[in-house]
C-alpha cells in the first residue's frame, strides 16, 4: 500500500487544526477509566450491545466529520491522507469518546487485507460500510488443531458453480456474537503442500450455516468464540485474491496483524492507550487504582511503578522506529515482530507488577473492589498477551529467521500435499 | 537511533574511521597498563573532528554540525560504544556545554578554548560516594567568605578525575545547589585515582578539604544552578546511553557471526531454536534501547517537558538490559567469551561500567516512579511540585 506524498495534501498543521475543532463540538469525552476491553468482557451482554451500538454511532459520526479511513483512498470512502494525519489524530482522538474497541481486528488486519487484495468491486462494497460503522469484521483464522501453524487450516471450501461450499470450524475469533463479516482462511487443495492450497473468503457472519458457540475464558469473559460451519454456502465473488493463492494474503494478514501493537496506519490510538488482550494496566491506571491505599512512598513501590512507566514509553518508542523503519524501507516489514514480542513480555511484566503492588487485595477483596479483583484477575491472565494475536514464540522465530536471518526451523509438511502431514490423534 | 542529515552522516563516518585506525582492540589493550588510559594526541586529534565542541553553543566558538548538538554527540558516543573507544568523551562535553551556557568571558576564554581543542582536559563533578550520592544527591558544601568560597566535601567516581586541569565542582550553597570552576591545583585539593573494570576508563575520588576559589569561578546563578545541574545530568546520561547501545549493537553482530560459523553436533549453533530465540530477544533489547534512547536525547535536546521521564526510562531499560545481554552474548560464546584474548570482555567492561554511574537504574526507576505519582495523584513524598524533576 503506498500512501500520497505530503506534498499533495492538506498540511499536517491545518488538519490538526480541522480535527481538533470538530473532535471538540462532536465527540464526547472519554468514559472514566475506560480501558479498551473488548464486548464479552464487562459481564454482561445488554451492555455490551448497547456498547456496540454506541461504536457504530461514534463511527458514524467521525465518517460525518471526515475523520474515517484516515489513510483510506477517499473513493472507498476514506481521506486519502497519509500515515503522520493519522498519527495527528491519535494525539488529537485522546480524552474522547471514540470506537476504540472496534478498531480491531475491523480495521486492520481485516480492511488492510482487503485494501491491498480485494477486487476494485469488492473494495468499493466492503470499505465504506466499515468506515461508516455499519460492518465490523473478525478474523476466521485460528482453528481448534492449529493455533500458531495457521497454515494448517482445515476448514475446507468445495467449488460447486459460482460457489464454493464451506465446512470446518474457527476458533478464537473475537467478538464473533456481535460482529458482522468474516475473513475466512480456507483450504481449497488438499493435494498440495500446505502453503498451495489456501484461499481466503468473506463471509456474513450472522447466518443458519454458522453455529457460533461462546468460549468462557479464566477470567469470566466470553469474548471469543468458536464457529461450526456446516455447508455454508459463499458466492466466488466474496472470495479475496485468486484460488489456491490464499498464503500471499496471509503473509499480509498476519503482519498487519502484528502491526496492531504500534504502527499501523488503519488503527486510531490515542499514544497512551493501545489494546490489550489480557486485563492489562497502564502505569497511570496503576497508579490511580491503587495509589489510594496509600503504599506508594516506598521505594520498592515506586521502582515497580517506574519500571511500568518505562515499558510504556520504552512499548512507545519501539513502536515508532520499528514502523518508521518501515516505510522508510531501512527495515524488512518483518520487524513488526519486535514490536510484538516487546508488547507481549512488557505486558505480562506489568501484569505482574499490578499484582506484586496489590498485594494481599489482588487474591482476597471485598465486593466491590474493582481494583483487587483486577490486579489478581489480570495476574491469572497475564500470558494472553504473549499468545493472542500470534505467540512470543513465533514472534521469536520470525524474528531471528527473517530479521536475522538465522536459519529455519525443520518442518514436517515441506513439499509433501497436505492430505499426507502428519496430524495429531483427533 | 536517529535519522541522519548528510552532515551527521559524515561526521559518524569520519569517527568511525578514526576510531578504526586509532583505536583497535589492541590499541586499547596497550592502554589498559597506562595511566590515563589515552593518548593526549588520540584526543586533540578527535577534538578537530569535533568530539569536545558540538553541545558548546556557536556564540561560545563552539558548534553541532546539524543544529541538534546533543544528537551529534550521541552519535559519536554510540561509534565510541561500538569501539569500545579510550578517551574522556562524557567529563570534557559536559564542562564544555556548561561553560558555553553559563560561563563568564573570562572562564570562557581561560578554559573553554583549550578544552575544546582537546589541549586540556576538563571534567565535570558530580557524583559522591554511596549513599549521599544516590541519583544527584549532593553533600558538598560551598559557602562564602569574603570574596572568596569554601569548598568542602568528596567526589568520587569522577571520569578522568586525575587528568583533569580544571573540575566544575557541583556543591551545596544554601538552600541551593551552586557550580564552582576549581583549578585542579587547588590547595586543599586531593585527587586519588581508582582502581577499576573498565580498561581504558580512569576514575578517581576528587577530595576537596576547605578549598578556596574566588567568587569569579562560579557558574551560573549562586544557590540556583538545580536546574542546570539536572540538565546536565540528563546530557550525561543520554551520552553514556548512547555509547552503551554502541556496545551492545557490537556485541550482537559479534556473537551472531560467532553462532553462525560455530558447529556443534554437525549443525551451526545458530541453529538451534533455543539460542534464535535469545538472540530475537537481544534483538529486540537492542531496538528498544535504540529507540529510547533516540526519544530521551532529543528531549534533553530541545529540553521538552517530558525530559525526565524518557531520560530515566532509558537508563532504566538500556542500564538493565545492555548488562544482561552482554552476559548473555559471554553465555553464547562459552569459555572463549570469559577469556582476556577475546573481544567481547571489553565492551562487557564498558556497559558494566556505564550501569551504575550518573544513577543506577533502580535509582532513575524511582525517579520515573515518583514523577508518575506525582503527576496523577498530586504532590507526594519529596517529589518537587511543578516541571517534572528528580
Amino acid at each position: 500500500m503506498s500512501f500520497p506524498s505530503p506534498r499533495d495534501v492538506e498540511d499536517l498543521e491545518s488538519f490538526a487544526k480541522r480535527a481538533r475543532r470538530w473532535l471538540a463540538a462532536n465527540m464526547p469525552p472519554a468514559r472514566p477509566q475506560a480501558e479498551i476491553r473488548m464486548p464479552g468482557s464487562s459481564g454482561s451482554d445488554e451492555a455490551d450491545l448497547a456498547r456496540v451500538a454506541r461504536c457504530r454511532e461514534l463511527q458514524r459520526m467521525l465518517y460525518e466529520g471526515g475523520l474515517a479511513g484516515i489513510c483510506v483512498p477517499r473513493e472507498y470512502g476514506g481521506q486519502g491522507l497519509t500515515p503522520a494525519h493519522q498519527e495527528v489524530l491519535n494525539r488529537e482522538i485522546s480524552g474522547y469518546d471514540y470506537p476504540a474497541e472496534t478498531q480491531v481486528p475491523t480495521f486492520t488486519p481485516c480492511m488492510a487485507v482487503l485494501l491491498e487484495f480485494g477486487t476494485e468491486e469488492q473494495k468499493r462494497r466492503f470499505v465504506p460500510p466499515i468506515l461508516k460503522g455499519e460492518a465490523f469484521w473478525m478474523q476466521f483464522l485460528s482453528e481448534p488443531s492449529s493455533g500458531s501453524d495457521v497454515a494448517a487450516a482445515q476448514t475446507t471450501a468445495v467449488r460447486d458453480g459460482d460457489e464454493w461450499v464451506m465446512n470446518g470450524s474457527k476458533i478464537w475469533t473475537t467478538g464473533a456474537w456481535w460482529a458482522d463479516w468474516g475473513l475466512c482462511l480456507a483450504r481449497t487443495n488438499w493435494d498440495v503442500p500446505k502453503h498451495r492450497g489456501l484461499t481466503v473468503f468473506a463471509l456474513p457472519i450472522h447466518q443458519p450455516s454458522i453455529e457460533i458457540h461462546r468460549i468462557e475464558m479464566l477470567d469470566g469473559s466470553k469474548e471469543f468464540c468458536q464457529e461450526f460451519l456446516t455447508d455454508v454456502r459463499v458466492p466466488d465473488a466474496d472470495r479475496i485474491g485468486e484460488v489456491d493463492q490464499g498464503w500471499t494474503v496471509g503473509v499480509r494478514w498476519m503482519y498487519h496483524e502484528r502491526t496492531v501493537s504500534g504502527g499501523s496506519p488503519y488503527v486510531t490510538f490515542p499514544p497512551d492507550r493501545r489494546p490489550a488482550l489480557g486485563r492489562e494496566l497502564g502505569a497511570r491506571a496503576l497508579v490511580r487504582q491503587l495509589g489510594p491505599a496509600g503504599h506508594l512512598d516506598s521505594p520498592r513501590a515506586l521502582e515497580l511503578i517506574g519500571e511500568a512507566r518505562c515499558l510504556e514509553l520504552v512499548g512507545r518508542a519501539l513502536s515508532r522506529r520499528v514502523a518508521e523503519g518501515i516505510r522508510s524501507g531501512r527495515t524488512s516489514d518483518q520487524a513488526a515482530a519486535i514490536t510484538r514480542l516487546f508488547g507481549g513480555t512488557s505486558s505480562a511484566r506489568t501484569a505482574s507488577i499490578a499484582f506484586e503492588l496489590a498485594g494481599a487485595r489482588a487474591v482476597a477483596w471485598l465486593e466491590g473492589d474493582d481494583e483487587g479483583r483486577a490486579a489478581g484477575v489480570g495476574y491469572l491472565m497475564r500470558q494472553a498477551a504473549c499468545i493472542g494475536g500470534g505467540t512470543t514464540e513465533m514472534a521469536r522465530n520470525v524474528i531471528s529467521e527473517r530479521v536475522l536471518g538465522m536459519p529455519r526451523e525443520r518442518t514436517g509438511d515441506r513439499d509433501i500435499p497436505f492430505r499426507l502431514v502428519p496430524r495429531g490423534p483427533s | 537511533m536517529f535519522d541522519l542529515s548528510a552532515d551527521q552522516e559524515l561526521l559518524q563516518e569520519t569517527t568511525r574511521r578514526f576510531l578504526e585506525a586509532n583505536a583497535p582492540p589492541a590499541q586499547i589493550r596497550a592502554l589498559a597498563g597506562t595511566k590515563a588510559g589515552f593518548e593526549p594526541s588520540y584526543w586533540r586529534q578527535g577534538a578537530r573532528l569535533g568530539w569536545a565542541s558540538l553541545v558548546v553553543p556557536e556564540e561560545a566558538g563552539g558548534g553541532s554540525v546539524s543544529g541538534l548538538g546533543v544528537i551529534d554527540l550521541c552519535l559519536v558516543a554510540y561509534e565510541f560504544g561500538l569501539h569500545a573507544a579510550p578517551g574522556p568523551l562524557g567529563p570534557v562535553n559536559l564542562i564544555a556545554a556548561a561553560l558555553g551556557r553559563w560561563g563568564s568571558p573570562g572562564q570562557r576564554s581561560a578554559w573553554l578554548g583549550p578544552l575544546m581543542e582537546g589541549e586540556q582536559i576538563g571534567v565535570w563533578a558530580l557524583a559522591e560516594p554511596s549513599p549521599e550520592g544516590s541519583l544527584g544527591r549532593v553533600s558538598t558544601t560551598a559557602s562564602a567568605e569574603g570574596d572568596e568560597v569554601v569548598i568542602t566535601g568528596t567526589k568520587a567516581p569522577v571520569e578522568a578525575g586525575a587528568e583533569a586541569a580544571c573540575l566544575l565542582v557541583v556543591a551545596r550553597e544554601g538552600d541551593g545547589l551552586s557550580q564552582y570552576l576549581v583549578p585542579a591545583d587547588a590547595p586543599g585539593l586531593t585527587v586519588t585515582p581508582l582502581k577499576g573494570l573498565d580498561m581504558t576508563r580512569r576514575y578517581a575520588r576528587v577530595d576537596l578539604e576547605a578549598v578556596r576559589v574566588p567568587g569569579e569561578a562560579l557558574v551560573g546563578a549562586r544557590g540556583g544552578a538545580a536546574a542546570a545541574v539536572d540538565w546536565l545530568s540528563d546530557l550525561a546520561t543520554v551520552i553514556q546511553l548512547a555509547e552503551t547501545v554502541g556496545c551492545m549493537s557490537w556485541a550482537l553482530d559479534a556473537t551472531l557471526s560467532w553462532a553462525s560459523n560455530r558447529y556443534s553436533f554437525g549443525r551451526p549453533l545458530a541453529s538451534y531454536q533455543e539460542i534464535k530465540h535469545r538472540f530475537a530477544d537481544m534483538k529486540t533489547w537492542l531496538e528498544a534501547s535504540a529507540a529510547i534512547v533516540g526519544e530521551a536525547a532529543s528531549a534533553v535536546e530541545g529540553d521538552s517537558r517530558d525530559r525526565a521521564s524518557l531520560v530515566s526510562a532509558a537508563k532504566l531499560y538500556v542500564g538493565r538490559n545492555s548488562t544482561e545481554m552482554l552476559q548473555d552474548c559471554v553465555q553464547l560464546h562459552g569459555g572463549i567469551g570469559v577469556t582476556f584474548d577475546h573481544d567481547l570482555h571489553l565492551f562487557l567492561r564498558r556497559v558494566a561500567t556505564n550501569r551504575p554511574l550518573y544513577g543506577t537504574p533502580e535509582e532513575h526507576a524511582c525517579r520515573l516512579g515518583r514523577i508518575l505519582v506525582s503527576q496523577e495523584l498530586g504532590h507526594r513524598g519529596d517529589a518537587p511540585p511543578g516541571k517534572e524533576s528528580r
